[in-house]
């Protein structure tokens, strides 16, 4: 990442409107308790902080201060909600990848991305609504920190919206391969490819949002989106708290064959 | 405990032959076996020869006479990476266990992890089954302790060491290694002044398995002996329940964070003295 993505935060804004910003969070996670709609939510995105301490996730990473500062501001609305409505959780993504650095691991980042992976999957299934929104990348070990989670994923479509499990360059130096090739390869191989079409066969995700300026969203873009959001928000059923649509949806009955597969020998075999 | 004529190594065993030693002898069954030939259906397309239980064991029986499932992932294959139907089996198997749990039945699932994370060739099919098996993970701890093992040499990685952070009770032995991003993966992103790959002294003074349980980053250190980790994983199993899981422990983890934000040089030795006074909580 040579420029730093302003996407998170341009969402996050947009969306949450006149809402204010919680206190409490460090500079890379933003949180703000909006109104979508009528619909109570509180919108949650880690952003760029150039000042970080931990120096490794300046660029918008997930790193030791995110991953514990989502699973705090998650938990903090199931405990202010233990009693009455469950707010939607909306995860806005733009996620580079998590923080790749020796102070990371030697604090145990892999069990701060774990915390946000928990407190977020607790959500769900103590009844809070949880929905992503992919805005930019979803990579890796941060995406499954922020927003993996959801009862439903939502993305942009937008050449920068993708999800992956390494970065391009990254990826091509680990296989030995060029990016051309490894975009050859993924022409053929959904799973490999960097495209979020492409990822779409796979099944997973709820809708592909055409049509919108991800970079400098207009009133109509942000209108858009948010009837996105809810009417993904009116398909979760009452008692859904489980991740079982990624397996039984259209897309995902072609594109995670395998996936089902196995599941159903398995059941036999039991 | 020095009976070493009799000790049976458990690095050395392969997964299939660590499942079946977790077990109790009798009454062992495994499913999804090789020749049930379930394999990936991606890697012959880009030339690598699949393996017929693309390399995690499943293994049900009992423990010390309880319901359990054993999952074991083989190391020997790809690097014990996660692709489609590796991933598939783990998540499949817990998203069982968890159903018998929540029908009064309860199965201990306890979990060998030896795996660099997930497999590239297979890349956002493997990142899903991991979505897929922490989420299992999170709602079978309602019901019964979920116990990882990392006993080495190839460590626990990627998005898989995730899942071995969501377990309830985690065993590691000396040799283990335990980390969200590898050694060589930080050196190529951020370079040698940051990671020095080849240095394996700094590498086990931060990651491996004795540094981890020093700091309170997992709760068994084990011996390489098969007897030690099949009782450390019993312990774990029948171990009462004391307060909240360690990837709960929101408020108490980011006062450590926070407290070691300045602190750029900190280093193994360094941060068993900070987190002392407070390794047995959370």
């Amino acid at each position: 990442m040579n420029t730093l993505s302003t996407r998170g935060r341009t969402w996050f804004d947009a969306l949450r409107g006149t809402a204010p910003v919680l206190p409490g969070l460090p500079p890379s996670v933003l949180a703000s308790d909006a109104l979508l709609g009528d619909q109570p939510t509180r919108l949650v995105a880690v952003v760029p902080d150039p000042a970080n301490p931990y120096r490794r996730a300046r660029q918008g990473e997930v790193g030791l201060r995110e991953g514990w500062a989502l699973a705090r501001t998650v938990r903090d609305a199931m405990a202010q909600d233990a009693h009455g409505p469950k707010r939607l959780l909306l995860a806005i993504v733009d996620v580079p990848s998590q923080a790749y650095g020796r102070r990371e691991e030697l604090l145990g980042i892999h069990l701060a991305c774990a915390a946000a992976v928990d407190a977020y999957a607790s959500a769900r299934m103590h009844g809070h609504p949880v929905i992503a929104l992919l805005v930019g990348a979803a990579m890796s070990g941060a995406f499954l920190a922020h927003g993996y989670q959801a009862h439903r994923i939502l993305a942009l479509d937008d050449a920068g919206v993708m999800v992956h499990a390494m970065g391009r360059e990254a990826a091509a130096r680990v296989t030995r391969r060029s990016v051309d090739e490894l975009d050859q390869l993924g022409a053929t191989n959904p799973p490999m490819s960097y495209r979020i079409a492409d990822y779409a066969r796979l099944g997973m995700l709820h809708d592909l949002i055409a049509g919108v300026s991800a970079d400098a969203p207009a009133g109509q873009d942000v209108t858009n989106v948010r009837q996105s959001v809810l009417a993904a928000l009116a398909s979760i059923g009452v008692d859904e708290t489980d991740l079982a649509v990624r397996l039984t949806s259209p897309a995902a009955r072609i594109g995670r064959a395998a996936s089902r597969e196995v599941r159903e020998r398995l059941a036999e075999q039991w | 405990m020095n009976t070493l004529r009799n000790a049976q190594s458990f690095i050395e065993l392969g997964g299939r032959e660590r499942a079946r030693m977790v077990l109790d002898p009798g009454g062992q069954r495994e499913l999804l076996g090789p020749f049930d030939r379930l394999m990936s259906p991606w890697l012959a397309r880009q030339g690598i020869v699949p393996q017929s239980d693309d390399g995690v064991v499943i293994v049900k029986g009992t423990l010390d006479g309880h319901a359990a499932v054993v999952l074991a992932v083989e190391s020997g294959f790809q690097g014990g990476s996660i692709g489609e139907v590796s991933g598939a089996k783990i998540a499949g198997t817990l998203e069982l266990a968890l159903r018998d749990c929540e029908a009064g039945r309860p199965v201990w699932p306890i979990l060998l992890l030896e795996t660099g994370g997930v497999r590239l060739q297979e890349a956002n099919l493997g990142l899903a089954a991991i979505a897929e098996i922490q989420s299992a993970i999170i709602a079978l701890r309602r019901h019964v302790p979920v116990v990882g093992v990392v006993a080495g040499l190839v460590g626990c990685f990627g998005g898989m060491s995730l899942v071995a952070a969501l377990c309830s009770r985690l065993v590691l032995t000396r040799q283990a290694r335990l980390g969200m991003n590898g050694p060589e993966v930080i050196e190529q992103e951020a370079g040698s002044e940051e990671f020095d790959a080849r240095d394996r002294r700094l590498i086990w003074s931060l990651i491996g398995g004795e540094q981890r349980c020093a700091i309170g980053l997992a709760d068994r250190l084990v011996d390489d002996d098969a007897a030690q980790v099949r009782s450390a994983v019993l312990q774990a199993c029948t171990e009462a329940r004391s307060g909240p899981a360690r990837s709960e422990s929101v408020a108490a983890y980011q006062d450590r964070i926070e407290g070691a934000a300045s602190l750029e040089n900190l280093d193994g030795p360094g941060l068993r003295v900070l987190w002392s006074p407070q390794v047995q909580q959370p």
